[in-house]
């Protein structure tokens, strides 16, 4: 099997040191009538079976984008891929036709979206949602995919799953819907599972139940999961690495102990910084001051100079490359030193 | 003005029922939504009052009484002793100056059509004794300033703001009739951590300043333990625990409390798998028809047989030394890791 040929599928399991899935100095654009918005500019980040990737960063920062981008689901135009490589075992998906990757989206790699709560069809119940996976992708046939659905809903843990299969969205709460979601992401048993903000729009309570059974489906099938959020607390809970993203390059990636422990980019620090601690009470908050980047009048240099207590001349001018820490860890600022030692500038 | 520490607002068994009915031509009431069922509650002037509580327990609608935007099925609600629940016409106008309220969305709060300066400066038409017509733009541009707002930018329309900003405008806008009381609901919730942090700090500073009251709505428990004296848990229109921000979070007794605050994911990796979590099962019930006696009891863990039969009230139970709702309540440290 080349890795050139479009038509080839990805290889099944990993290839020596290649990882399940690696994005490498993607690119994607946006023709738009103010301008062209380049939302994600040089993101490179990469997962293992089993891993939990947290992708983290401020509203607008390009998490959502380069998750279409992996999954393909980016309406081009207006969007571009200039550049940039996704490969999924070792193959780059971005080259695959179109017929190739359908195999691949939705079947072995899978995303519940920021949305999910109003991504479910209200017009069909949610048995007839889930086993349509089976019937179009399995082509299995209408008893055998309710079974299956309803095996599904049981593994997600929505009570009383045999009676339920034939209810509409609306009759179940908001956590529910979010199981449904993640029992259709879940249902082809997919390598890598990408989760948009899967709790945002949900109670603490539920949220703990849907990030407890997101990590158990993970030790059962040893799925990689890139989470998104900009919560720092959830991505503390179950994260193994983190890539933090500002104005659509990755600032900051590292295991989460070393980022929590000591953060090696001005942003990142005063991320952690800024929030509050059901565990501690704080005094004075620290706020990053200033507001995100504009995409379409980015600034010069370094795009954090604008906020960045530990700004110096040449920030304003150099825009800092992804400087190497250790094997494992990478600060996209000229003074990651300090910012690491602690010194403020 | 009161001085700090007096108790400026005195809320006594306030109840709110929504009926639920049934029929398009001939309306029957089959039944209410018992969205707040009997709230009492004190604040001090210059004290912060966090409420917090799952998705539909009734904190909004709380807020919204409060404020006399809508009317309680029964209770008081007294300010500085006078009942706004029951002021009408111009006692209710001279009642509202004094409780004011920041909303939730940023981004839908505020009227489009509108500029700054208007929107900030609109209590001003209902109260026009507050400032007198040639002296509004001064006072508009100095409640800009006081929150932090460029005072020139008073002709600017609300799109041309971002998230943050307008929350500033919404403030302004609240302290305009310098009010004792200001209600929050979910203030910062639409927010981007960096600019949650601009607007807290904010609000913290204009309290000292001002000696203003909050009643602060949130769903983030981290946030309301860092702004709030005192902490109302609610559930199904009920308040479970009432305490000091330290004995709400480091000693809750209520089992609902203690569930609500170990799902709160710390921002620390250490220690994580060693963390308590107590995940509950099932939904809470409708509000329409809440389980007798002690309403948490189909999701309580500790659930006896009493706990259906009695219902237990608010009050301080041995061994602890704040209120909760509970017969068996024990206090247990769910937060932090021994
Ligand atoms: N179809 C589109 N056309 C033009 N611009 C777009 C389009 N989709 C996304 N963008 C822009 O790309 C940028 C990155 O968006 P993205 O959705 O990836 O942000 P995000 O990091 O997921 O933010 P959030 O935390 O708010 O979900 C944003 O500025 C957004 O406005
Ligand atoms: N005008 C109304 N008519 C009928 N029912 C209502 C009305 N307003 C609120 N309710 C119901 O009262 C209950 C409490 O709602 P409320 O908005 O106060 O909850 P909340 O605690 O603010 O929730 P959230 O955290 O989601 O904002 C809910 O069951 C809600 O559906
Ligand atoms: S490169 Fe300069 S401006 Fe950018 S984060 Fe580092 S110190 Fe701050
Ligand atoms: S009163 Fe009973 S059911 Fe209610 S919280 Fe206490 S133990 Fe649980
Ligand atoms: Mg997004
Ligand atoms: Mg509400």
């Amino acid at each position: 099997m080349s890795k050139t040929s479009p038509h080839a599928l990805p290889a099944e399991g990993g290839l020596g040191n290649e990882p399940l899935l690696a994005v490498d100095d993607l690119h994607v654009e946006f023709a738009t009538r103010a301008g062209l918005v380049r939302a994600v500019n040089g993101v490179s980040y990469s997962l293992q079976a089993g891993e939990t990737l947290a992708v983290l960063g401020e509203s607008g920062s390009g998490k959502s984008v380069t998750a279409q981008a992996i999954m393909g689901i980016l309406d081009m135009p207006p969007a571009r891929i200039p550049k940039g490589e996704v490969r999924f075992n070792g193959t780059d998906l971005l080259r695959l036709s179109e017929e190739a990757r359908t195999q691949v989206r939705g079947q072995r790699i899978a995303m519940i979206f920021q949305d999910a709560l109003s991504a479910l069809n209200p017009v069909f119940t949610v048995g007839w949602q889930i086993s349509e996976m089976f019937r179009v992708h399995r082509g299995m046939g209408k008893r055998d995919a309710v079974k299956k659905a309803v095996e599904l809903m049981d593994r997600v843990r929505i009570p009383g799953a045999k009676q339920r299969v034939n209810d509409y969205p609306h009759q179940f709460s908001g956590g529910m819907r979010q199981r449904i979601m993640i029992a259709m992401a879940i249902a082809l048993d997919p390598e890598v599972l990408i989760a948009d903000e899967p709790t945002t729009a949900l109670d603490v309570t539920v949220q703990a139940q849907v990030m407890e059974l997101l990590a158990e489906l993970q030790r059962e099938s040893n799925m990689g999961m890139i989470l998104i959020t900009h919560d720092l607390g959830v991505v503390a809970d179950v994260a193994d690495k983190i890539a933090v993203m500002y104005g659509g390059r990755i600032v900051e990636n590292a295991s989460v102990h070393d980022i929590y422990k000591a953060p090696a980019h001005p942003y990142t620090k005063g991320l952690l910084e800024s929030i509050p601690r059901v565990d501690l009470k704080g005094q004075d908050l620290y706020a990053i001051k200033g507001l995100p980047p504009n995409l379409l009048d980015m600034p010069t240099g370094c795009a954090f100079h604008p906020r960045c207590p530990y700004r110096q001349d040449n920030c304003v001018t150099d825009s800092p490359p992804l400087y190497e820490i250790s094997g494992t860890r990478n600060s996209a600022c000229h003074y990651w030193r300090e910012v690491l030692d602690g010194d403020q500038g | 003005m009161a001085t700090k520490g007096e108790t400026i607002l005195e809320v006594r068994d306030l109840v709110k029922h929504f009926p639920l009915n049934q029929g398009i031509m001939f309306k029957k009431q089959i039944g209410a939504i018992k969205a707040v069922d009997g709230v009492s509650f004190d604040l001090a002037s210059g004290e912060t009052l966090g409420v917090v509580g799952e998705s539909g327990c009734g904190k909004s609608t709380l807020a919204k009484v409060l404020m006399a935007l809508e009317r309680p099925t029964s209770g008081s609600v007294k300010i500085n002793g006078r009942d706004i629940a029951k002021a009408k016409g111009a006692e209710l106008k001279r009642m509202r100056r004094n409780i004011q309220m920041v909303m939730q969305d940023p981004y839908t709060s505020l009227n489009p059509r509108m500029t700054v300066g208007d929107i900030v400066g609109e209590p001003f038409d209902i109260h026009t004794e507050v400032a007198p017509k040639g002296d509004r733009t001064r006072k508009v541009q100095e409640l800009l300033e006081v929150v932090g707002l460029n005072p020139d930018h008073i002709n600017r329309y609300p799109h041309q703001f971002s998230g943050g900003q307008r929350q500033r405008i919404g403030i302004a806008r609240g302290l305009a009739l310098q009010p004792e009381i200001i209600v929050c609901d979910e203030p910062v919730s639409a927010l981007d951590v960096s600019i949650q942090a601009q607007v807290i700090n904010l609000l913290e500073r204009l309290q000292n300043e001002f000696n203003l009251a909050y009643i602060f709505i949130a769903h983030d428990l981290s946030v309301v333990r860092h702004i709030s004296d005192r902490v109302a848990v609610m559930y199904l229109g009920k308040v479970v625990e009432l305490g000091k921000d330290v004995e709400i979070y480091d000693k809750p007794a209520h089992p609902y409390s203690q569930a609500l605050l170990s799902a709160v994911p710390v921002p620390d990796p250490e220690g994580r798998d060693q963390r308590e979590r107590i995940i509950l099962q099932g939904d809470p019930p409708s509000p329409a028809n809440p389980p007798s006696g002690c309403r948490f009891r189909t999701r309580c863990w500790k659930a006896q047989e009493i706990c259906a039969t009695e219902e237990p009230l608010l009050q301080i139970r041995p061994g602890t030394s704040h209120e909760s709702a509970c017969h068996f309540a024990e206090t247990h440290d769910v937060v932090h890791v021994n």
